[in-house]
């Protein structure tokens, strides 16, 4: 551990997998100060390299975690992985929850940084203070469950599946054995450097500057939970897990229907999360440091799906068997692929082919995909369409697929979708947060009023919550007030919720200034047409209406005012260098 | 814009908060707009510039808040404080204190906010902002003025117990008083239950949740309401104005068979669980100040729990015949969820320690409004009983 410093280790390591060296370096108080911790060093590190393709070997791996990890701050384990996106081509990072982030911080790290490509699969393992490359070609095409067989690991596990050895642009990469980085494909970018697994275990301990402080935000903090009912209620997170929000957005007529043709699924009140709970017995299971435990976990072992994939696998597809979303969650883990993307993928296969899905075929198609045995699937939603010669079938943002809020029932949602540096992505700046929880208050979710200011905000203010790696939820009852005194009370840096925002604003416009330098435009901050001309019923009468085009349109502009772009979505000198970003904007201008 | 700040106007002058035209709002999205031309909104202009925020409200009180407000204020500069820290519930869970400056200008304001949701300047008034809402404002300024107006009352009342309170105190104390409002006698026209259908009972929580508001029985406007037809529990949602019910009611299921109760009220199950113990079926839970303030009120000395009464409190107490009960908000294992249901078995009402008080009613609402009218009426007139008793 850095001596001089407290919640922080103050090391990264290297892993150079074609040379199988590590290094340990120190890391500048000043970036960490700057940049938090997770998303923010993962962005700091990546954004010299990001013009590189997805697939270089000196694209770097950027996983890192945050100051509160491994304190009592509560939801305090996680971690964030940053990348160039093989599913999007933009930026995209993920945050992780587990143990990993826990146990790479008492490896007395920040941060891990992984670049070249070893000559067939290895691991990499990182063990009191030593670090290994190893051999694991034995494990090459295994599943999820076989390598943790296999490697009996008793730290944190990090593995991508088959699918990402099979090129699956949507793989993901699986970390104990509930949790995953999900979105972007990020189990791709490590196939890439035929790196397997992650092993990672550590006993160091971290130093808090003040702990009273530290108890007082956690105090305050607990309260604030308690309050929530979205957390706490009867009928919150922590009672049935994120699957607690089906009804209520199949009540709000938000329920992504039919490759989001419609937008109500008449079955839905039969496929509710108390339907799971009582069918698989559930029990509950919590990312390290945390309370709320909103993960569940079936009495045979299997992790349940959360909301998206609940979703996604019934109404999305046409179907009403909930254990074939226990089975596809369960088979997707294991061969590695986000249940987000290949649902929509599915969808689109569904809308294109007119294939109607059974619950067999879907779990069959899963198999192939995740194997490598419908590689046209394999290339995602917006790369299957167009392939097809349909584009307008693949419900995308920036090529990423869409969650399950549909957002003609949620203007803000469109604006955030659309907005996403990471594209089809509803935890950006999750308005459904106060269009439809309520909180902090509630917003008119059919208005556009004052949306562009509130995005802008809580994406800045959740690309803090990603480099405190803190987890999004407990938002829903704590605020940014609270985090910065636990921020503060770690390490000992004076802090208020207005500052850590601002430093969030400098890491999403940095996210910005690397999408530019890839290409991205205005043209990429948009919504699939088919929002903009279809009411969300299924009934024409139905009162959920197209979202206005003019109007959504408008609010973008305001927003690239707000965010200090130019009315193309171009990042500005002028704003970069307020936020001391002239270097990051030198390379974009190269 | 426009039309939401002149709402949230309106509403702290109907709540008396403030004179009618005095609060300013100031809404940013792309622009900035305010409810009204001040000569503060250059103030709070600069506010935004250091800030990221959408939206700002000056509430400059009207009495007795003014009074109240500025004297603790005072009283926080003198301890060498910068700010206010009331015991009541609101404060304890969502503000955790309240600042105070004694400059009106953008960087005072603005280095206070950046920590906190509102901020008080002392001879001025308060300021509050938001991020989302200037809703967000509007109850971030109504709950200081609630605080304030406990946290002074309630201290006068602690004070007499130990002693007397100093001059200023009782200056203070002798002219807010005359300030209060005068108290309601007659409780409104409520209709009768029990109710038949889904429609009847919006409109009686429809018309209960206005009066409420319109008696002054509940600050910012949040308290919660329910009614139980055909099992299905009709209530408030999380954050609902009790004043704009109508399309903010959530029907929740009592067998458990939906988790669409996502949105209703945080105190959701502490209702479901009066509803199973007692076979009531409306309950209104408000906010009345003075039962508030009595609430917090002991005579017992030497108690170990001091400082943590409103979770740890196991001493059997009463005011008038409603019993007073620890448990903060919500569902955790210090929640008046577990406090709060069976302390209602055989009573009218219960309150819960610095928070409020629940009232229940067989049919109606008639009975559980008459009940928190009653409470309050009957804590005013004991609160100034025993400061006159102690020698005031």
């Amino acid at each position: 551990m850095n001596a001089r410093l407290n919640g922080w280790m103050g090391w990264v390591l290297r892993v150079d997998l074609t040379t199988g060296t590590a290094s340990r370096e120190p890391l500048d108080p000043a970036a960490l100060r700057l940049n938090i911790g997770g998303k923010g060093l993962a962005g700091h590190f990546l954004d010299p390299c990001v013009h590189l393709p997805w697939d270089h070997p000196d694209m770097p791996l950027c996983l890192f975690t945050g100051p509160l990890v491994a304190t009592i701050a509560p939801t305090s384990g996680r971690a964030c992985l940053a990348t160039r996106s093989p599913l999007t081509g933009a930026f995209c990072d993920a945050s992780v929850g587990g143990s990993l982030g826990t146990q790479l911080k008492k490896a007395g790290l920040d941060g891990l940084i992984v670049t070249g490509r070893a000559p067939r699969p290895v691991g990499i393992v990182i063990e009191n203070g030593e670090t290994s490359v190893r051999d694991a070609s034995h494990l090459a095409g295994m599943t999820r469950d076989r390598v943790r067989a296999a490697l009996d690991c008793s730290g944190s596990l990090a593995v991508v599946g088959p699918a990402a050895e099979c090129g699956v642009r949507f793989s993901s990469i699986m970390v104990d054995t509930h949790h995953a980085f999900g979105r972007g494909g990020m189990g791709l970018s490590w196939a890439a450097k035929n790196l397997k697994y992650l092993s990672v275990k550590g006993s160091e301990k971290v130093r808090v500057a003040d702990p009273e402080g530290l108890k007082k935000a956690r105090e305050d903090i607990f309260r604030l939970v308690s309050a929530s009912p979205v957390l706490s209620g009867g009928h919150g997170f922590s009672c049935f897990g994120t699957g607690a929000l089906y009804d209520l957005m199949d009540s709000r007529r938000m329920m992504p229907t039919d490759n989001f043709r419609a937008s109500h699924f008449a079955p839905a009140g039969e496929l509710n999360a108390v339907r799971y709970k009582e069918a698989y017995q559930t029990s509950k299971h919590g990312c390290k440091g945390c309370h709320i435990q909103c993960k569940k976990v079936a009495a045979d072992g299997r992790s349940m799906p959360e909301f998206e994939t609940m979703s996604h696998f019934t109404a999305l597809i046409g179907l009403t068997d909930i254990e074939l979303v226990v089975a596809a969650n369960a088979l997707c883990n294991d061969l590695g692929m986000d249940t987000i993307s290949s649902a929509v993928t599915l969808a689109c296969h569904a809308e294109i082919t007119g294939e109607r899905l059974t619950p067999a075929r879907v779990l069959e198609l899963l198999e192939d995909m995740g194997r490598g045995r419908l590689p046209e699937l394999g290339l995602g939603a917006a790369g299957y369409a167009a392939l097809k010669g349909h584009p307008e079938a693949a419900m995308t943002v920036k090529g990423m697929e869409l969650p399950a809020y549909d957002p003609r029932g949620a203007y803000g949602m469109s604006l955030a979708y659309a907005l996403s540096t990471r594209g089809g992505c509803h935890l950006r700046a999750y308005p459904v947060s106060h269009e439809i929880l309520r909180k902090p208050v509630a917003t008119d979710r059919f208005s556009f009023l004052g949306k562009a200011r509130i995005i802008k905000i809580a994406e800045d203010a959740n690309a803090v919550v990603d480099s405190l790696t803190a987890c999004k939820f407990i938002f829903f009852g704590a605020s940014l007030e609270e985090y910065a005194a636990a921020y503060q009370a770690v390490t000992g840096e004076p802090s208020s919720a207005q500052d850590l925002l601002r430093l969030g604003e400098r890491i999403y416009y940095r996210e910005r200034i690397m999408n530019a330098r890839l290409g991205f435009t205005s043209a990429d901050d948009d919504i699939p047409a088919r929002f903009f001309e279809a009411p969300g019923e299924h009934s024409l009468a139905g009162d959920i209406r197209p979202v206005p085009r003019v109007d959504f349109l408008e609010a973008r502009a305001k927003y690239y005012a707000i965010r200090g772009l130019t009315e193309d979505g171009m990042p500005t000198q002028e704003k970069a260098k307020e936020l001391g970003l002239e270097e990051s904007y030198r390379q974009e201008m190269r | 814009m426009i039309r939401l700040l002149a709402k949230y106007a309106d509403k702290i002058a109907a709540a008396r908060l403030s004179a009618p035209g005095a609060p300013l709002l100031a809404g940013l999205d792309d622009a900035l707009v305010f409810n009204r031309e001040a000569q503060e909104s250059s103030v709070l202009a600069g506010v935004f510039d250091r800030m990221s925020i959408n939206s700002l409200l000056f509430l400059p009180p009207a009495e007795p808040y003014a009074t109240i407000i500025d004297f603790l204020a005072a009283r926080s500069a003198e301890g060498g404080e910068a700010s206010i820290a009331p015991s009541d519930c609101e404060t304890r869970t969502f503000l955790h204190d309240l600042p105070v400056v004694a400059e009106f200008t953008p960087d005072a304001l603005a280095s206070a906010l950046k920590r906190r949701k509102s901020v008080i300047v002392p001879g001025k008034g308060v300021v509050a902002h938001g991020t989302v809402s200037p809703e967000q404002a509007f109850v971030s300024a109504s709950s200081v003025c609630f605080a304030c107006f406990v946290k002074f009352f309630a201290d006068y009342l602690a004070q007499l117990r130990c002693g007397k309170p100093d001059a200023e105190y009782q200056a203070a104390f002798e002219r807010a008083k005359t300030f209060l409002p005068p108290m309601h006698h007659r409780a409104p026209d409520l209709p009768a239950g029990p109710f038949a259908d889904r429609e009847a009972v919006i409109q009686a929580m429809d018309l209960t949740g206005k009066a409420t508001v319109g008696y002054g029985l509940v600050d910012s406007f949040f308290g919660n309401i329910s009614y139980c037809l055909d099992d299905v529990l009709y209530i408030s949602q999380t954050g609902s104005s009790l004043d704009e019910l109508p399309d903010c009611i959530d029907p929740c299921h009592l067998d458990g068979s939906s988790c669409a109760g996502l949105t209703a009220s945080s105190e959701l199950m502490a209702h479901q669980g009066i509803v199973l113990k007692t076979g009531a079926k409306a309950i209104l839970h408000g906010h009345p100040r003075f039962a508030v303030i009595m609430s917090m009120d002991c005579d017992k000395k030497g108690c170990d729990k001091i400082g943590r009464c409103h979770i740890e409190c196991t001493e059997p107490r009463f005011v008038w015949d409603v019993p007073v009960v620890p448990g903060e908000v919500g569902t955790g294992p210090r929640g008046l969820v577990n406090t709060l249901p069976p302390a209602m078995i055989g009573r009218r009402g219960v309150i819960v320690y610095g928070h409020g008080l629940f009232a229940i009613g067989r049919e109606d609402f008639r009975e559980p409004f008459a009940t928190l009218l009653e409470v309050e009426n009957y804590c005013r007139e004991e609160y100034f009983r025993r400061v006159e008793m102690l020698g005031s």
